[in-house]
């Protein structure tokens, strides 16, 4: 079995995928996770649960809300087709917006630990020393989580690459633009070619039992249920 | 680089905190120069009302201020978060960053000052707090002692008009403290900065405070100079928590190393206590005398073991409950307490006017300034 046997083109747009995927969600994710564990908001539990939502729902079913969500016929589908001229659907664009929300979890859920565990205590020596509340955020809660944030950004890229259900509903199975690995795989197991099958399926299970082992070897506290 | 010797500013604090489980209520204005001290057992709001002050509690209503300097108005809606207000925060635990190492976190508190701000220069606060052998250091294995030193000097680095002393002390072993006490003396008399000093430790109270706030359940208890507020704190409501003592001032005649032993002239009389070289010959000094450590004798006494023996008058017998009878004494110009029994008082005779000789046991040093 070697790799020239199957053709690389899902490789690269899964690792596309999951590397926009993750910067992105470093982005979003971020500022979602710092206030969920400062805030003292009584809708805090109602968000938490949104964000936590991709981990117990069926990717079809998440799958089948952003589809009609992201049609042309929808609001953001129809804004997206007048900003970029490209439809959401169908597209590498709108499997990137997909699968952010399908890790949210997996970036929000360490990094609210991280910052838990930052707790008010330096925050607050640090705005007694004149730093406004960003600069504290950056120059003090940052640095103290930045294992967190290793662990998030691994685990937001690993569990990017192996998602199927939401990627098939959403993107379809369009060779060169949304075909990616778990969908590769699944078409040469439905057309009997096991080898290639094989050669993709291993590759992606060796890649993320070495993800894992690295990530919990590094970081102890990772406090991530893995859906 | 001493004191800015405009008139002294007034830190006007009205205020009213509720958390879960008290109450803070609170109108006061406090002096803005010298050492302040918020005195009052755990449970007494002293930590809330420091943090009001600083801006990590928002009170419910009220007003804060320093001198024309609003930070919290309720009826205006003013609010000046924490890291505009120009106060330094010494915490308990003293809250180092950990990333940063020592020199990383006086440089933090460096970084952020005023402009053209030279009151705390790097080499005076780093020298003052002999944090020179420190700078090389981490965070992880400090030393109590050497964190809240490290703490201290960031917090003066960083610029700040009023310090805030939460408990600095709290945290610390006996020997830690005794360790940290002086720098803390140090720095608030070498700076200039006004200080208002968080502590239910009537010991440290004494040693660094001109002046004290007492709280209890929220409210203000009581406030004045250290030597009134101690001497009535027996009296007051906070009686049984507190012993009668007094606090009298001193200055240092010279030390015998020898006998191990330092000599304190209190106008006129002398006392010796045990040796305290670190302080500098002709220094002011402030003694803590508790009353039951003040011994009476109606003739000189000889052959004893006692050092200190003052002569003096009684001015007022009172009585101390339980057999017990509590005798202010006159000596040159300051007074003692004595706690004796009745029985004692009617045996020697005692009464006001009777002229008497003091025996003082031990004495602790606290503070000169």
């Amino acid at each position: 079995m070697s790799l020239g046997a199957v053709d690389p083109t899902p490789i690269w747009i899964t690792l596309q995928l999951a590397t926009c995927t993750t910067a992105l969600l470093f982005l979003v994710g971020t500022p979602i996770a710092w206030w969920l564990a400062r805030t003292r908001s009584r809708i805090r539990p109602v968000v938490e649960a949104v964000t936590s939502l991709p981990l117990v729902l069926p990717p079809t079913v998440l799958g089948f809300y952003l589809l009609i969500l992201m049609s042309p016929d929808a609001p953001l589908g129809r804004f997206w087709l007048t900003l970029t001229g490209d439809t959401l659907t169908f597209s590498f664009s709108g499997l990137v917006f997909a699968s952010m929300l399908y890790s949210l979890p997996f970036m929000v859920q360490p990094l609210v630990a991280a910052f838990e565990g930052v707790g008010r205590g330096p925050i607050e020596a640090a705005a007694s020393l004149g730093a406004p509340p960003f600069d504290a955020f950056l120059r003090v809660a940052v640095p103290l989580s930045k294992r967190s944030f290793l662990t998030a950004g691994v685990l937001t890229f690993s569990h990017t690459l192996g998602e199927f259900g939401v990627v098939l509903m959403v993107g379809g199975n369009i060779p060169g633009a949304t075909r990616v690995l778990s969908i590769a795989i699944y078409d040469h197991v439905e057309t009997l070619r096991y080898a290639e099958a094989h050669t993709l399926a291993a590759g992606l299970l060796v890649f993320s039992f070495a993800v894992l082992v690295l990530v919990y070897a590094f970081d102890r506290r990772a406090r991530v249920r893995v859906g | 680089m001493s004191a800015s010797d405009e008139s002294t500013s007034l830190l006007g604090v009205r205020a009213r905190v509720v958390l879960p489980d008290f109450t803070l209520e609170i109108d006061e204005r406090i002096a803005a120069k010298g050492v302040t001290a918020l005195f009052g057992p755990s449970g007494s709001g002293k930590t809330t009302l420091l943090r009001a002050i600083a801006g990590f509690e928002r009170p419910t209503r009220g007003r804060i201020v320093l001198g024309d300097r609003v930070f919290f108005d309720a009826e205006a809606g003013i609010w000046v978060p924490p890291h505009e207000r120009p106060m330094g925060f010494l915490f308990q635990d003293a809250r180092l960053f950990d990333h940063l190492g020592v020199s990383g976190n006086l440089d933090f508190g460096a970084r952020r000052r005023g402009r053209g701000d030279t009151r705390f220069a790097f080499r005076d606060v780093v020298a003052s707090l002999d944090l020179g052998p420190l700078l090389g250091r981490r965070i992880v294995g400090l030393s109590g002692g050497e964190r809240q030193r490290v703490a201290l000097g960031r917090t003066l680095l960083s610029g700040p008009e009023l310090l805030l002393l939460d408990e600095p002390l709290a945290a610390l072993d006996v020997g830690r403290k005794a360790e940290i006490l002086p720098y803390l003396e140090k720095v608030t008399r070498r700076f200039g900065i006004p200080t208002v000093f968080v502590s239910h430790d009537l010991d440290e109270v004494v040693q660094l405070a001109d002046r004290v706030l007492v709280l209890d359940d929220g409210q203000v208890a009581g406030e004045g100079a250290t030597a009134e507020i101690v001497e009535g704190l027996d009296l007051g409501p906070s009686a049984n928590r507190h012993e009668a003592s007094v606090v009298v001032e001193g200055c240092v005649l010279r030390h015998d190393t020898r006998l191990h032993l330092t000599l304190v002239d209190l106008h006129g009389d002398t006392v010796s206590l045990p040796l305290a070289d670190r302080l500098e010959e002709g220094a002011p000094v402030r003694l803590r005398v508790r009353a039951r450590d003040v011994a009476i004798a109606i003739v000189q006494p000889e052959g004893l073991s006692i050092r200190n023996v003052l002569p003096g008058h009684v001015t007022a017998i009172r009585d101390g409950g339980a057999g017990a009878a509590d005798v202010t004494i006159q000596l040159r110009e300051d007074h003692l307490r004595a706690q004796l029994t009745r029985a004692a008082v009617e045996e020697l005779g005692l009464a006001e006017g009777s002229a008497i000789f003091a025996l003082v046991k031990s004495v602790s040093l606290d503070r000169g300034r």
